[in-house]
């Protein structure tokens, strides 16, 4: 990963998080290229989920630095980190319920544009936001949901919308958080489908229990133990890795 | 003529069409206005009624703009009603005598303590938000109390004397200007409140109030979103204060006591929180349920009351409002089945 020539989108220096006693990010290094495909994975309670909140800026570093396209982004609150590019989805469901899914998506380009904090003309009335959301929920497959409640539509559905928002602020990297979970085997598909349909120039991070879409789509791995990076490298050498076989105990990794 | 028509029957269709047609005006709205105007003249001797359900539905509308579109839950709402309404009678009682400045002053004046309170306010959960607002409406009852030779304490503020609205009308003791002033403001208000729902930032309030994790994630600066709405909020709030306090020429600690928070609360359950009608048709429903329970039972008028508001939150939550758009529904469901047949 350290050969790519092209200067890291997304890069941490020595990254840690301590919370009391408990060292749950441990001098975590790493660095992404423009269009990675980078999986993260690790056993649970391996500090995924606190690495992915220092990233996004819920959680900030004991120590350590976090650059997003050169920039130091360690200090700024999550909002600001998305304006700079840095997009994610979550692993449980964050959707306005309410409100239907073109709604949505509009919102979050106007937000991108600077244009959410229009209070005069009606929502709608901006025919370019308009159909860059109409194009973006096509390209998703949500058209046949678009003007339904949030809450009511298929849980699949869902989980394609909430890439679908995190896609609506073109970010340069995104961090999908189990894209997949909870998604039924009839509906699998269409996740993977957009995954790999993602633009190629942005970064990808994900954060995945699920082996068959780690290896399906990562082509570089990290993979995490007590909360410091065990081994990163190429995917096809992390599937061989014995040590980390031995980490995953009985998960079973498939063969690529 | 076919084009009018058009207006009141948007294209739902296209994605644009779906987006704009909540901001077009219905025809019942239009007629609600009209009702409302020719009430000058059919109920001539209900203007002082009329007058404070105007201010009512100002007020309401105010708290629905943070509660029902935002989701900021406030148990101390009044205390912005209350120094409009201190602010526009120590004006009115010091020189300062025409009402559309006052106003305009009372205004800016609860604006401003809403805004130096939101970051309070917003701090917390919903539990620290009802025990913040609270408390801020009860310091400013209490500085009321404490500083009586400015607010004339317990005694209330007397000697406050407005000149005529635009130099043009007086106030009569009938309450024909009273009336018509408030629900001019009341209309006007509304209107820009109306602009504010249906627009991208009413839409971002919504979403802030449906999920404030999510607006973050698309770069939403949530808190400061907050603020503003609660300080254009707490002007509203502010102007109603003023406006009570200007047609009636009076202010007493009442405008600052718990109760005014509270009813409001009340109306807007009432009516249905979150659609600006709500506020309006509760207010219309909580004044006419006061008048005509009182009427008839003195003493025990809250015990009925208390039982109307249970039975309305437990069987629909959508108060008034809902009901009505439940049945609407209902008859167009039935209306097309039979069509069909």
């Amino acid at each position: 990963m350290s050969a790519t020539l092209a200067a890291p989108v997304l890069q941490t220096q020595n990254l840690c998080k301590a919370f009391g006693g408990l060292v749950a990010t441990n001098d975590v290094s790493f660095s992404l290229p423009a269009g990675a495909r980078h999986a993260l994975i690790g056993p649970n309670g391996a500090g995924k989920t606190t690495l992915v909140n220092l990233l996004t800026g819920v959680l900030q570093p004991t120590s350590g630095r976090i650059l997003l396209k050169g920039e130091d982004i360690t200090g700024l609150p999550a909002h600001t980190r998305v304006k700079r590019g840095l997009a994610r989805t979550f692993q449980i469901n964050q959707l306005f319920t309410d409100l239907t899914p073109l709604q949505t998506i509009v919102l979050a380009i106007a937000e991108r544009e600077g244009a959410a904090t229009g209070w005069w003309q009606p929502v709608g009335q901006r025919r370019d936001l308009v159909d860059e959301a109409e194009a973006l929920l096509r390209h998703l497959g949500l058209l046949d949901v678009r003007d339904q409640r949030t809450a009511t539509i298929a849980y699949g559905k869902q989980r394609l919308l909430e890439i679908a928002v995190a896609l609506a602020g073109k970010p340069a990297v995104l961090l999908l958080d189990e894209p997949a979970a909870g998604v039924p085997e009839a509906e699998r598909h269409q996740i993977l489908d957009v995954i790999a349909a993602l633009p190629a120039d942005v970064t990808l991070v994900l954060i995945e229990h699920d082996m068959q879409l780690v290896f399906r789509f990562a082509r570089t791995i990290s993979v995490l133990v007590n909360g410091g990076l065990f081994v990163e490298g190429p995917a096809a050498d992390i599937a061989r890795d014995e040590r980390v076989k031995r980490v995953y105990l009985g998960e079973e990794l498939v063969d690529v | 003529m076919s084009s009018l028509l058009s207006y009141f029957r948007p294209d739902t269709s296209t994605a644009q069409g779906t987006l704009l047609a909540p901001a077009r005006w219905r025809p019942l709205e239009i007629l609600f206005w009209l009702f409302a105007v020719s009430l000058f003249w059919l109920a001539p001797s209900k203007m002082l009624l009329l007058n404070e359900i105007a201010i009512l539905a100002l007020f309401a509308l105010s708290l629905d703009l943070i509660l029902g579109y935002a989701g900021i839950v406030s148990l101390g709402h009044g205390a912005f009603f209350g120094l409009g309404a201190y602010v526009a009678g120590l004006l009115g009682k010091h020189g300062l005598q025409d009402p559309l400045a006052g106003l305009l002053i009372a205004g800016a004046v609860a604006a401003l303590l809403g805004f130096v309170t939101s970051f309070l306010v917003l701090r917390g959960s919903d539990l620290t938000k009802l025990m913040v607002t609270l408390g801020v409406a009860l310091i400013l009852r209490e500085l009321a109390n404490k500083f009586s030779s400015i607010t004339g304490g317990a005694d209330g503020l007397t000697g406050v004397t407005m000149g005529p609205v635009l130099g043009l009308f007086e106030f009569d003791i009938f309450g024909k200007t009273a009336y018509a002033y408030s629900l001019a403001v009341l209309f006007i208000l509304f209107c820009l409140a109306r602009r504010l729902v249906n627009s991208p930032y009413g839409l971002l309030l919504r979403a802030i109030k449906g999920n404030a994790l999510r607006t973050g994630a698309i770069g939403v600066p949530t808190n400061l979103r907050l603020v503003t709405i609660y300080t254009i909020a707490a002007a509203y709030a502010g102007i109603a204060g003023a406006l009570l306090a200007q047609t009636t020429q009076f202010v007493s600690l009442d405008v600052l006591d718990f109760h005014r928070s509270a009813d409001v609360l009340l109306v807007l359950v009432l009516g249905g929180s979150g659609q600006l009608w709500g506020a309006v048709v509760g207010s219309i429903a909580f004044k006419i349920m006061y008048d005509f329970l009182a009427d008839i039972t003195p003493q025990y008028w809250q015990f009925w009351f208390g039982l109307v508001l249970v039975l309305i939150v437990l069987v629909g939550r959508g108060g008034i409002l809902g009901f009505w758009q439940a049945g609407s529904a209902w008859l167009r469901s039935r209306l097309s089945k039979g069509g069909r047949r």
